[in-house]
């Protein structure tokens, strides 16, 4: 049969909701791996909207071409490729391409017999070929989905790369910040810098788009602004000078929002000026106000010059500087959190970190458990302490960068809220995955000693969380109230066989789970609180 | 429904009891699982299989659930079998030698 016909190889997919190409697509086609060089297959591509394939889709078996009545480019291509009789190759009712012959040898027409062979063929080749395209397009699928968590990967090691490691020492000062990424890793940063002078430049800033576009300009910009810090004194002249430096190499539609601040700690005196970013807040003893100073965004548009406004932080006074993730934030209701909302959490005196833990448990308690964070949230707090030191100034101890902090309730269940939210927060930092179920259960079993123990499972007394990141590993430190003094942690080693024999209670796993699941575990306490540190390196270590 | 709720029903196979659990196996899940237990008994057959596919976080009282399942089912001299954990969950279930007295099926069971 096979010598009687001049085949034409070359199946046609056409598929409903496949992507276009092109304003007349051809449909996707399936070729044979390899083809001699002699091979005769000539292409025929059929668009979309062409009547042939409504003609295909309902045919009872193969077409003769030349005698096909229709107004079809196709059919005038296939006719003019030399195409003889076309069958229809049909799964589960949806036309997946064609088998396109050329004439016989013998140029004798096709019998009857070799027609139902023909339909016998394609009866048999459709399912198979349907089978190998849903295949490829699993793979496709697989592809894409492995290559956008890789660019969520790097584009949070590049932001993690540009968050300062350690705060400022300021005597009499407390400093506070947050960085909490969305999934899909946006372009928020912040950044201390010490002037030459003991002045401390304070940038907040946010990059438009997400993912590595928006960590590379993020980083861009992370650099312009130290760069230009060390050069001038004033805000307004760094934003405009690195909004020259920028505008040029800009990406299309995308910006930067960023305010830059230069706090004097010995006076108090803040002088700022903002590149489109959300005004700063100041809690003075008087009420709560924004400091207001305007400009376009970075990146928008040459010669722009930036206007500078100051103030004085007086002793007792908190400053908030934030990105738009918290403002826009929604509850389950889609209402958005709002910055009424945070104007009126701003009047309530507390320190520094004080202020910041609040805000974030004001958020988690607006947003509900179930929360997909929509967009990358910066906080950043000063305080300048009251007076005589009666407050402890910012250690500026060096360590790890902050991903996370927060505060849960000390209620029994609610250790399944904290472990989802460590996940959540190291969710781009890449762990593999079985590491990330073990640092899963390490974080719950801890929680759930906290709050036994140091809560006695009271929803008052609150569990705080913190979660941080070296260059190769994650720790999430555990710190509770300690009401039943130190969670015991020495206690006997569970073995299996004498609980089931009852001779040891069925309980007692949570120790030895967090011990098996991290690489290390270390208890602190000051007598008022325990934390409980567990460090999970990023890759498995090779002595286990 | 809510898919924390724990849930526990009884399938009948050949030779042995399933029981599907459902939801988050924590300390919530005691009395359900023990009453599901107890009705599995109350049918006698010589292996009860615990199929785990649909339980999405067992926590260190949930493993103590498992422990006393496990005792009270060799006192009655019936086997138990776990099938459906997740490679995680297999993971615990070694360290804690759960599976040494009790088989571990990878993936679903006939």
């Amino acid at each position: 049969m096979t010598e009687l016909m001049r085949p034409i190889r070359r199946l046609l997919r056409r598929r409903a909701g496949a992507p276009d190409p092109s304003p007349v697509p051809a449909p996707p086609v399936i070729e044979e791996p390899t083809r001699p060089t002699d091979d005769p297959s000539i292409a025929v591509d059929i668009a979309e909207s062409d009547p042939l394939l409504a003609y295909l889709q309902s045919a009872s078996g193969p077409v003769e071409i030349g005698r096909l009545e229709l107004d079809s480019p196709a059919v005038r291509a296939m006719r003019e490729a030399g195409v003889a009789l076309v069958v229809p190759l049909v799964s589960q009712g949806e036309l997946i391409g064609t088998l396109n012959l050329g004439p016989r040898l013998s140029e004798q027409e096709y019998y009857s017999d070799d027609r139902r062979l023909l339909t016998t063929l394609a009866a048999q080749a459709a399912p198979a070929i349907r089978v190998a395209q849903l295949v490829r397009e699993q793979a496709n699928e697989a592809a894409e989905r492995e290559r956008l968590e890789q660019e969520m990967r790097v584009a949070t090691l590049i932001q993690q790369q540009f968050l300062p490691r350690e705060l400022p020492k300021l005597p009499q000062w407390q400093i506070a910040a947050y960085y909490g990424p969305a999934r899909a890793v946006g372009g928020d940063f912040y950044d201390f810098i010490e002037m030459p002078d003991g002045r401390i430049g304070i940038a907040v800033g946010d990059v438009t788009d997400k993912g590595v576009p928006a960590a590379l300009v993020m980083a861009r910009t992370h650099s312009i602004l130290r760069a230009e810090a060390s050069r001038s004194n004033s805000p307004g002249d760094i934003l405009s000078r690195a909004n020259a430096l920028l505008e040029p190499e800009m990406p299309a539609r995308m910006f930067v929002t960023c305010l830059f601040a230069i706090l004097e700690p010995e006076t108090g005196r803040i002088v700022l000026a903002n590149a489109g970013h959300n005004l700063p807040y100041i809690r003075t003893g008087d009420g709560v106000v924004e400091l207001r100073a305007t400009g376009m965004p970075l990146g928008l548009m040459p010669g722009i010059r930036y206007e500078e406004t100051e103030g004085v932080i007086a002793p007792g006074s908190n400053v908030l500087l934030y990105s738009d993730g918290l403002v826009e934030a929604h509850d389950p209701n889609q209402e958005m959190y709002g910055f009424p909302r945070l104007r009126q959490e701003m009047t309530v005196d507390d320190s520094g970190s004080e202020l910041l833990d609040r805000l974030l448990e004001t958020l988690h308690r607006f947003t509900g458990p179930d929360w997909e964070q929509e967009d990358d949230i910066t906080l950043v707090t000063l305080r300048r302490a009251s007076g005589v030191a009666d407050e402890p100034a910012s250690d500026g101890q060096a360590g790890p960068a902050l991903i996370t902090a927060f505060s849960i309730p000390g209620e029994e269940g609610n250790e399944r809220l904290a472990m989802d939210r460590v996940a959540a927060a190291v969710g781009g930092l890449g762990l593999p995955p079985a590491r990330l179920e073990r640092l899963k259960t390490a974080v719950s079993e801890a929680t759930m000693n906290a709050i036994e123990y140091g809560s006695q499972g009271n929803p008052d007394v609150p569990v705080d969380i913190a979660v941080e990141t070296t260059a190769d590993a994650i720790v999430v430190r555990i710190t509770d109230r300690a009401l039943s003094g130190a969670v015991p942690t020495d206690a006997e080693a569970p073995d299996i066989e004498l609980k089931l024999a009852g001779e040891q209670k069925p309980r007692g796993w949570g120790l030895f789970l967090i011990r098996n699941m991290v690489d290390s575990m270390d208890v602190t306490s000051d007598g008022s609180t325990q934390t409980v540190t567990l460090t999970m390196a990023r890759e498995e270590r090779t002595d286990g | 429904m809510d898919e924390r709720q724990f849930g526990a029903e009884i399938t009948e196979v050949p030779e042995e009891i399933r029981l599907r659990l459902s939801g988050d196996l924590n300390g919530r899940a005691d009395e359900t699982l023990a009453s599901a237990y107890a009705r599995v008994a109350a049918l006698g057959p010589r292996r009860v299989s615990l199929d785990f596919a649909h339980v999405g976080y067992i926590n260190s009282t949930g493993i103590a659930l498992v422990v006393r399942l496990l005792a009270q089912a060799r006192r009655d001299g019936r086997a138990v079998r776990a099938i459906g954990l997740t490679e995680h969950y297999r993971e615990i279930f070694r360290i804690t030698r759960l599976s040494d007295f009790m088989e571990i099926v990878e993936g679903d069971a006939a």
